[in-house]
């Protein structure tokens, strides 16, 4: 399970949509006990790729994000991306480029832009996709 | 020599390389793996010569990208 507040989802959210037509996207930190996370830190990254089908986070501002994610004492979550038409699911692409089977993924899909839906998975090596639930309080 | 590798202390032989390193820390994926040595990038073609040095801070990224392709 992710716990997520509103206020980061929104935070996300508003990343996404001010990103478009572009494909958005972002780091996650916080806390984990045991299989629950707790996203306490949303870090908005600069897709470099600029485009509204592939997104490729900005190596600076990851490192960034990381080092200050540690600072405060958080581990770093997993990460997000928009799909601007498309819906809250892995592309292909998505699993080929997973490289780290403890990070959570989310997909926020924006292909509904009235009901922008959220979700977030678990790829394994295998490229297995699991998804993992999210609670937005 | 004392290293810090993702923000902890570790004890390791003195002149490891970065890519010793990466093979003791059993990362994952490192084809795809970004390293920093004292906040600076290194270039993938010195993983094997750079010998890391005691004090040494290092960090592992992972690219991220993907898309919405099918």
């Amino acid at each position: 399970m992710l716990y997520i507040e509103k206020k980061d989802y929104d935070k996300i959210l508003k990343h996404a949509t001010d990103g478009l037509p572009n494909e958005a996207c972002g780091l996650i930190a916080g806390t984990a006990d045991g299989e629950e996370k707790y996203v306490r830190e949303v870090y908005l990254l600069t897709n470099i790729d600029a485009s509204n089908e592939h997104f490729s986070m900005d190596p600076k501002e990851q490192f960034a994000a990381v080092k200050d994610a540690r600072a405060k004492g958080y581990e770093l979550l997993g990460n997000f991306h928009s799909h601007p038409e498309s819906p809250s699911r892995p592309s292909e692409e998505d699993k080929r480029l997973a490289y780290d089977s403890k990070a959570n993924y989310l997909i926020l899909s924006l292909e509904d832009r009235e009901h922008p839906v959220l979700h977030a998975f678990l790829i394994d090596e295998n490229k297995n996709v699991t998804e993992n639930p999210i609670v937005i309080r | 020599m004392k290293l810090t590798v993702a923000g902890k202390k570790k004890e390791v032989k003195d002149g490891i390389t970065v890519a010793e390193l990466i093979e003791e820390e059993q990362i994952e994926n490192p084809l795809y793996v970004t390293v920093t040595v004292n906040e600076e990038f290194l270039q993938r073609d010195d993983f094997e010569t750079t010998k890391l040095k005691d004090g040494d801070e290092v960090e592992f990224l992972y690219f991220m990208g993907g898309g919405s392709v099918r």
